[in-house]
């Protein structure tokens, strides 16, 4: 209606829709400007970095995802911005508004809309399944089962105890020992089996692009290959108790070759405790919640863990969960004392 | 189809058949039920609980070897929310029921003692909730300030790590209580009767219990502190929860008690207004706020249970040894992490939809035009709610639970952007060709906007998997629910306190301190939250109390940011009391022009609202209208005149009580 | 309502600053320690406190080094760069550690320990209990401390326990402080809160009983 020419304080003979192009215009401008310096001058620093190929996984998607946020955000802005200044009662000239059932609905404009809001929602539902299941969960937790498992034929299995409040980490590989920080090596699959021994926490192991919640009783699996050399941190991301804060430590990724000569050397001099502590298995079932706190006994007189597979051996990724399994066992329970 | 247009001689009250004349004053006095008594016999009840659970639990294993009574805190608070109860005279009217005697329903006497006693009273309960959210925000406001003061320093800390973690528990435990009854308490029930024309609630006395279940989680919650806190965080994670000490047991007890008057605040509010909607309020009529309190209380009602049954759950594995959250005897750890975000996210939008409810009120009275596309934004939030209930495992994407399941909830969890969209092309629309007036509440609505932008869009972030495996459980999904909480419902309710003050209390706002407080509130804000994103992408979990050297500076200038958006509530704070207070000065009847029903009321309100059940005849938002109808006929007199008025009362018959 | 505000605002910062009056105190190695001298510190580990809020907790209990009093607090202030001779006294029965990893001895001076005078660098803690571990996570510094036998005559059951006549081990080590000045939190490795869920609660997620700071100080 007063879209039209004649309104007061609007140029005879413009278009009605001549703010909704100018809107556009700044938008079209302002998005391509933010999304090339996004993409090339931020993007490659955007955490967690690519020393894996989850942490790349992960980059790359935050780098499309913000791609696409961008003028999602800006479009709103420029427009609530343009309205701000321009259609604003103080300034001289606004003509009044017009009522009535053009300014309440607009059949074409709110289907638009939901069209548009829907095709961008699908984009990104279908890009992200992809990008998860793709990359073998992309560094995420998979569960005890993990149906999307990595290509690569020799994967490194490592085992994360959280305990309240340490991580410590088991080798299946090097004789079941275990160590208080996490060495990797280079050019590698890794299968994290994250485990608790009491309440849940989380394994960030920051660096990597890994993140696995670690239950009590479950062995909750996640894969990541690595391909850069380096240090990364390790925290812990749920809130589990008074040194949660404190709970976190530095891992390492180090070359196939240290990674051996560092693993054949900790497992001699570890042995002195290794042979004290219970059979490599996924999980550990200590007595949870007796009147003394946990008691927990070896009383079998077993050998007290088993050389599950030398690392290097070629299996797939099931075969390796299955060959460990057969090693399953937990710690019983026993006499109790103060 | 009968309707009650007599003058309203015994409404307002819940005490059903009353003598007409008979009803003797309360005597305006601290004498009688009131906050006082009911202190008194919460102290009392607080200590015979703890006398019981002593005499009663004393001899088990457990509470010998720890040292620590479980029962005796549980009863003890227990007892003492009946107490409480007991001694304000909320259960007067069903005890007297139960021993057969026909209870004395006396109204309220009209001096301010009424504010700390049980009323019935629709607004008064209102006022009561306006406070009490007031002192729970500034509450958890000053907890927060003392976050960001020991997290100041990487390493140096200022307070243990185990207060810090309790400190933690109880900002967020306080916040969360508070933002899911921040509107719908006090505006919901203030406004919600006057905006669809009726003179009550469905329920009064249910509406004040809610009020005073409500102020109980307060004092619940807060013994946590000197019981030696709770180390969770709002979250509650079982078996971390298992293992807490009794400060524990204030949590779960309060959060049953605030779940419980959740559920009964909310299912109050759903059938009144689907029932006592005035002549002629069809659904297409009704106001968005009302809308929005219509999806909120849904969600209050049907998915708070879920939160009393996990609460209850939990006492039972700490005082009586089941296990339900242990794996020692068939539970689970992740029964707890379903139980509870399968409350947690329709909370969420508990939290989020009562925003969009306001700003959807205020933004045709401050640009003059009507609401555009009222009807997606009502379907928007029916959309949301209903949405919310298939989206909370994405809460647990690394927890390990159902892997395969992970791209249906990041596809649910997407989906709810695009009722969620609906709300911006509603601003978007009305705000195209207006004439907007930057009134205060008009500048809150706005920030809604700019805020809520940044706190949805980074949602999206969260919910994709593989970037969630970075952000998951980091700051940025602290900064990520602050923007929309804080930076959605927060700014909302502000704006909706600045809108409807001078209806509420007669009394006008100071402009130029109410700017100030905005202007403050919006940019330390952002100042605030924004460096969050940061510090989470970079790599610190929540709920820490050390974190890497490398993000001190941008801990610090969110430490101070955050000192500063705290002193921006002492403005606000000065502003009400000053201007309502110490020196009062009369709001025009419509400041803002509005076309709303509440409005066409005299102010102060008359304590039955409508001399005559009005019937409606336009929904408000005819602004910029040549010809605009009249909203309702407020002093409707004949059935002919309904009749031409277009009242077609079928769904919306009965607008007080008969 | 302003006065309700006050009084609720009051109760609140009130309650808040008794809570955080409770933190424990801290007990300084610093003062009259003359620079590169090593320090001597000497603590107890106990089966019950006997003092505080929870006389019945276990706890940590270190000797004030001037004037030779029991204080019961973990915080406890060091000079960087510094050899540290630790003697604990360990009054606690003890059981099976939760993770055989914290039975062997790491990040002292020699990697090693002395339990009444015999060195020794692993516990077999299914064979001989363990009481509590001192453990220094960012350090890397770990010592088990062997679990006395309650059968015995002598058993201590309540502190400050005493060497002198009551049933105890001695375990002493070194170690050195880092040069880099901070809060380096110890904490014990033994699910020694007893009464609760995985035995870590109470006394285990409490300062001043089962977790305190190092203080190193420049």
């Amino acid at each position: 209606m007063s879209d039209r020419a004649g309104a007061p304080g609007r140029p005879a003979g413009a278009h009605p829709l001549q703010d909704i192009r100018r809107i556009f215009a700044i938008w079209i401008a302002l998005s391509i400007v933010g999304d090339l310096i996004f993409w090339f001058v931020a993007g490659p620093h955007v955490p967690p970095g690519d020393m894996t190929s989850s942490a790349s996984g992960a980059q790359f998607d935050f780098n499309v995802l913000f791609m696409v946020a961008l003028p999602v955000i800006l479009g709103v802005w420029t427009y609530m911005g343009y309205a701000v200044l321009m259609w604003r009662a103080s300034r001289p000239g606004v003509p009044d508004p017009v009522g009535g059932p053009r300014a309440r609905s607009n059949l074409k404009v709110q289907l638009w809309w939901i069209v548009l809001t829907t095709i961008t929602v699908l984009g990104m539902f279908i890009f992200g399944t992809v990008e998860l299941i793709v990359p073998a969960g992309a560094g995420g937790a998979e569960g005890p089962n993990p149906i999307w498992t990595p290509t690569s034929k020799t994967i490194l299995p490592v085992q994360v105890i959280a305990q309240q409040w340490k991580f410590t980490y088991r080798y299946p590989t090097f004789g079941g020992m275990e160590t208080n920080t996490l060495v990797i090596p280079d050019n590698t699959t890794i299968a994290f089996h994250v485990t608790s021994l009491d309440v849940i926490h989380s394994f960030w192991a920051y660096q990597l692009g890994v993140k696995i919640d670690a239950n009590p009783g479950v062995d909750d699996i996640g894969y990541t290959t690595t391909n850069q050399l380096g240090r990364f941190s390790v925290r812990c991301n749920e809130l589990c108790g008074i040194w949660h804060g404190a709970m976190w430590d530095f891992g390492k990724v180090v070359t196939k070759s240290q990674f051996m000569r560092w693993g054949e050397a900790t497992e001699r001099a570890h042995a002195d405790n290794t042979k004290y502590l219970p059979p490599f298995a996924w999980t550990y079932v200590p007595t949870a919640n007796t009147t003394t706190g946990v008691t927990v006994a070896n009383t079998s007189g077993q050998a007290p863990f088993s050389k599950v597979q030398k690392y290097g051996a070629t299996t797939s990724a099931k075969k390796t969960l299955k060959n460990v399994v057969t090693a399953t066992s937990t710690i019983t329970t026993g006499g109790s004392t103060g | 189809m009968t309707l009650d247009v007599a003058p309203p001689s015994q409404v307002g009250s819940a005490g059903g058949v009353r003598p007409p004349g008979g009803a003797a004053m309360r005597r305006p006095s601290w004498l009688g039920q009131h906050m006082g008594t009911g202190i008194v016999l919460a102290v009392g009840g607080y200590a015979l609980g703890h006398y019981l659970g002593n005499v009663i639990a004393s001899g088990y294993t457990y509470v010998g070897t720890a040292a620590e009574n479980d029962v005796a805190i549980v009863l003890a608070l227990v007892l003492a929310v009946v107490g409480w109860l007991l001694g304000v005279g909320a259960l007067n009217y069903p005890l007297a029921k139960l021993a057969g005697r026909e209870p004395a329903a006396r109204p309220d006497a009209d001096h301010w003692t009424k504010y700390f006693r049980f009323s019935v009273e629709h607004k008064t309960v209102g006022l009561q909730y306006l406070i009490a959210v007031l002192v729970f925000l500034f509450t958890g406001g000053l907890l927060a300030m003392s976050i960001r003061t020991e997290l100041l320093s990487p390493t140096n800390h200022i307070i243990g790590p185990g207060t810090y973690i309790s400190i933690v528990g109880e900002h967020g435990t306080i916040m969360m209580m508070m933002a899911s009854s921040l509107v719908v308490g006090p505006l919901g029930n203030w406004l919600v009767p006057l905006m669809i024309g009726a003179r009550r609630m469905a329920f009064p006395r249910v509406e004040a219990f809610s009020f005073w279940l409500f102020s109980a989680g307060y004092f619940v919650i807060l013994t946590a502190l000197p019981l030696g806190g709770f180390p969770t965080g709002w979250t509650g994670y079982a078996p971390l929860q298992t293992q807490a000490d009794v400060g524990m047991d204030s949590y779960l007890v309060g959060f049953s008690v605030i779940g419980l008057g959740m559920i009964l605040a909310g299912f109050n509010l759903l059938v009144t207004i689907i029932n006592y909607r005035a002549p002629g309020m069809t659904w297409g009529r009704l106001p968005v706020f009302v809308w929005s309190i219509l999806a909120t209380s849904a969600l209050l009602t049907l998915a708070t249970p879920t939160l009393a049954v996990a609460c209850v759950f939990g006492i039972l594995d700490r005082t009586v040894g089941t296990s339900f959250y242990v794996a020692a005897h068939g539970g689970s750890s992740y029964l707890w992490e379903n139980l509870f975000w399968f409350f947690g996210h329709p909370e969420v939008y508990i939290m989020a939809l009562p925003g969009f409810g306001i700003v959807g009120e205020m933004l045709p009275v401050f640009t003059r035009k009507p609401l555009f596309a009222y009807r997606v934004a009502a379907a928007g939030m029916i959309g949301v709610a209903l949405l919310s209930f298939f989206v909370w495992q994405h809460h647990l994407f690394q927890s390990g639970i159902n892997p395969d399941m992970r791209p249906l909830f990041m596809l649910t969890t997407e989906l709810i952007s695009i009722p969620t969209g609906f709300i911006y092309l509603v601003g978007l629309g009305t705000l195209y060709k207006a004439k907007i007036r930057f009134e205060v509440p008009m500048l809150f609505a706005l920030a809604m906007y700019f805020n809520f932008l940044i706190g949805g869009v980074t949602g999206v972030f969260l919910s994709d998997v593989p970037v969630d495996v970075t952000v998951h459980g980091s700051f940025f999904v602290l900064a990520h629910f602050h923007y929309t909480i804080m930076g959605g419902l927060v700014f909302a309710f502000f704006g909706g306190v600045y809108y409807w003050t001078p209806k509420i209390t007669g009394k006008s706002l100071n402009k130029t301190l109410a700017k100030a407080h905005f202007w403050a509130m919006f940019v330390f804000f952002n100042l605030t939250f924004f460096p969050m994103f940061l510090i989470g992408l970079l790599g610190q979990p929540r709920r820490v109390f050390e974190y890497a050297q490398g993000l001190q500076t941008l801990n610090d200038f969110s430490s101070v940011s955050a000192f500063c958006l705290g002193a921006s509530f002492i403005i606000f704070v000065v502003n009400f009391v000053w201007s309502i207070f110490i020196a009062p000065q009369e709001a025009p009847a419509n400041p803002w022009g509005s076309l709303g029903l509440e409005w066409q009321t005299a102010t102060p309100v008359p304590r039955h609202n409508f001399d005559r059940i009005p019937v409606v005849m336009a929904d408000p938002y005819h602004y910029s209208e040549p010809d605009p109808p009249p909203v309702a006929d407020l002093a409707p007199t004949s059935f002919a005149e309904m009749a031409a008025a277009g009242a077609d009362g079928g769904g919306a018959s009965r607008g007080g009580d008969r | 309502m302003l006065g309700l505000f006050a009084v609720v605002a009051f109760l609140v910062v009130w309650t808040a600053m008794s809570f955080v009056a409770t933190e424990p105190a801290t007990v300084s190695f610093i003062k009259g320690h003359s620079p590169g001298a090593p320090v001597h510190l000497v603590a107890q580990t106990d089966g019950a406190v006997g003092t505080g809020a929870h006389p019945t907790w276990v706890s940590y209990q270190v000797e004030t080094p001037q004037s030779r009093k029991w204080v019961h607090t973990t915080l406890w202030q060091l000079p960087a760069n510094t050899r540290i001779d630790v003697t604990i006294y360990q009054f606690d029965s003890g059981s099976p550690l939760r993770n055989q990893q914290w039975g062997r001895v790491t990040g002292t001076i020699g990697n090693s320990a002395t339990i009444t005078g015999t060195t020794f660098q692993v516990v077999n803690s299914y064979q001989h209990t363990v009481g509590h571990t001192f453990t220094v996570p960012t350090l890397g510094i770990n010592v088990p401390l062997r679990g006395v036998d309650t059968s015995k005559k002598g058993f201590c059951t309540s502190g400050p326990c005493n060497p002198k006549t009551q049933l105890h081990h001695t375990v002493t080590f070194s170690f050195k402080t880092p040069k880099l000045p901070g809060n380096y939190r110890f904490q014990c490795f033994i699910p020694c809160g007893a009464g609760h869920y995985a035995g870590n609660g109470g006394p285990m997620q409490t300062l001043g009983y089962m977790g305190g700071f190092l203080e190193v100080q420049a």
